[in-house]
């Protein structure tokens, strides 16, 4: 089986974020940048699913240069061959990133594709769910579990107050959430063979966004912030300020 | 194109969701003064919810009725509403932000090659464009953006605008449903624990952390929330605690779990990691009890108590009581 796992290069979840002076992007003064935490769970799936039932895993992402380091990543992790599509400059939109993906995919033909449920930079996730409208194949959003049986799969993934269960064909995207499983840490052997691994370089082209970023500005401030008071004795200030301040009892 | 706005409502065993209203009241306010408000139903037998969708000023309802569309299907209903859009040729296409929304929207965008804005706070005309802010970092910055060119999709983040209703002609157009075979579909809802309100549609949220110290000590954060009374409030947790296997990651709130905007957080024992506060910094008011008067929880909190749980919330939690009666 053929088996693609998209990834992606972000800043770590516990980075202090600060719009930069163009007022368009984010200083990357002292952020550490990793792999994206939710891809982790994808490029897991992909490793397991190779176990189970051969084949290989290609790891991808669009970026530029530096995006180099969390595909050795994944290759230490044990993906057999990555493949860096390089883009520098204003970022892609969820929908030009799609259309140039769907291009590749169609190249590379896997049967599976895997990748994170959203990329905690930009939150839009939406590329996985995109791509398999573009490419005619099912999906399978937010995966909490996953199972492969004779050419079709069925998941489950969460929704409100519940879970609900999802049954599809094959080929597919399956978009994962935490909890999927346990990803796996790259051993120094998986290390050193990392750095064998195949690394295909090719450009991003004719790539067109349909949204232009106008601003990026600081989350709205949040209103003085007030210690009450100590102990179980605070709670009648508290319960005046919200009866009477706040208005919510 | 024209100048109306099409609402995606919607519906699982003919109960339409509290966001869809409030899609359609933006939606509503968004068309005034340019064109009209439309909607658009998928399911096995929809048409019956025509008055119900018209109360918040559809004047025109797209509906889409096939058996194979009783249960949602992620390819089926994203062909649908791709139908309902061409037909419709709106300027804007408005989803709720939730799991089904989440899942529909970026379909529809990509069948119909529009650009897709997810989990919007604010959506304004500016001039003939349209304008979109969404928070990104999880929060830790908001991104505003512009659409190029129409339609355009948005997904809106639950309770971030009131529903209000408005009556509208409602008038029903039936439109067909997509030919073959589903590529994907539910098969099965598994029902959570019962009558608990969804984390993301809560009023209320009461969130507990490693400050509870011992899983078995969770019922103290259940008093409180229950306290509210039924439907009002729900329980989410800390990464911490997730991580630790005291509770599902399906309650943690946080940049790799849920973003919340109730009107009322309480953070019991949680520190206030930029990874929680991540996700739940626009609640309209935070409460914090926690012991650790320099616990960074607190630079958020309205309203903090320093102090031990075990003793603050059980007297928190019959104030509640007594006072909502």
């Amino acid at each position: 089986m053929e088996i693609l796992a998209l990834v992606k290069r972000v800043p770590a979840t516990d980075s202090k974020i600060k719009v930069a002076g163009d007022g368009k992007s984010i200083d990357p003064q002292g952020i550490e940048f990793v792999l994206n935490p939710y891809d982790e769970f994808a490029v897991e799936q992909a490793l397991k699913t190779k176990e189970a039932l051969g084949g290989t895993v290609t790891v991808l992402t669009v970026g530029g240069p530096e995006s180099q380091k969390e595909l050795r990543t994944c290759l230490a992790m044990g993906a057999d061959k990555a493949v860096l599509m390089k883009h520098e400059g204003p970022e892609l939109d969820a929908h030009a990133l799609a259309t140039v993906l769907a291009a590749k995919i169609e190249e590379l033909h896997p049967d599976l594709v895997f990748c994170g449920r959203q990329a905690v930079d930009t939150d839009d996730a939406q590329v996985g769910q995109r791509l398999a409208a573009l490419l005619g194949w099912s999906c399978l959003s937010d995966a909490g579990t996953f199972e492969l049986s004779d050419g079709s799969w069925t998941g489950t993934r969460d929704i409100e107050g519940g879970k609900e269960s999802v049954k599809g064909s094959l080929p597919a995207v399956i978009t994962c959430n935490k909890g999927l499983n346990e990803p796996r840490y790259p051993n120094l052997k998986g290390i050193m063979m990392a750095k064998k691994k195949p690394l295909e370089e090719c450009e991003v082209q004719g790539a067109e966004n349909k949204e232009t970023l106008v601003a990026l500005t600081p989350p709205p401030a949040r209103p003085e912030p007030a210690i009450l008071g100590e102990g179980p004795e605070a709670v009648a200030v508290l319960m005046d300020k919200l009866k009477n301040e706040a208005k919510v009892l | 194109m024209s100048n109306d706005i099409l609402v995606f409502v919607e519906q699982r065993d003919g109960k339409i969701k509290k966001a869809s209203f409030e899609a359609l009241t933006l939606g509503r306010e968004l068309a005034s003064g340019r064109g009209a408000l439309q909607a658009v139903v998928v399911g096995g037998s929809v048409s019956g919810l025509a008055p119900e969708i018209a109360k918040y000023g559809a004047e025109k309802i797209y509906t889409v009725e096939a058996d194979k569309l009783a249960a949602y299907s992620g390819h089926g209903w994203s062909e649908a509403v791709a139908a309902a859009v061409s037909e419709s040729s709106p300027a804007v296409v408005l989803f709720a932000h939730t799991a089904m929304g989440k899942d529909l929207a970026p379909r529809v965008a990509a069948l119909r090659g529009t650009g897709l804005v997810t989990d919007a706070t604010s959506i304004v005309f500016e001039g003939e464009e349209i304008e979109v802010t969404k928070p990104v970092y999880a929060g830790k910055a908001y991104k505003k953006v512009r659409a190029a060119g129409s339609p355009f999709c948005v997904t809106v983040r639950p309770n971030s605008h009131p529903a209000e209703e408005a009556a509208g002609a409602g008038e029903v157009v039936p439109i067909g449903g997509p030919e073959g075979d589903l590529r994907d579909f539910v098969q099965e809802i598994l029902a959570g624990s019962g009558d608990r309100i969804p984390l993301q549609e809560a009023s209320v949220v009461v969130s507990g952390g490693r400050g509870m110290k011992d899983p078995e000590h969770w019922k103290l954060v259940e008093d409180l929330a229950a306290a509210f009374g039924p439907g009002v409030a729900a329980v989410g947790a800390s990464r911490a605690v997730v991580d630790a296997g005291w509770r599902p990651h399906s309650e943690q709130v946080g940049q790799t779990g849920k973003v919340v905007s109730p009107t009322l957080y309480i953070a019991l024992g949680i520190s206030g990691a930029i990874q929680h506060l991540a996700g739940m910094s626009t609640a309209k008011y935070i409460v914090a009890v926690n012991k650790d008067p320099e616990a960074p929880i607190f630079k958020v909190a309205n309203y903090g108590i320093v102090g031990d749980v075990f003793e603050v919330v059980p007297a928190l939690t019959e104030a509640v009581k007594a006072a909502v009666g």
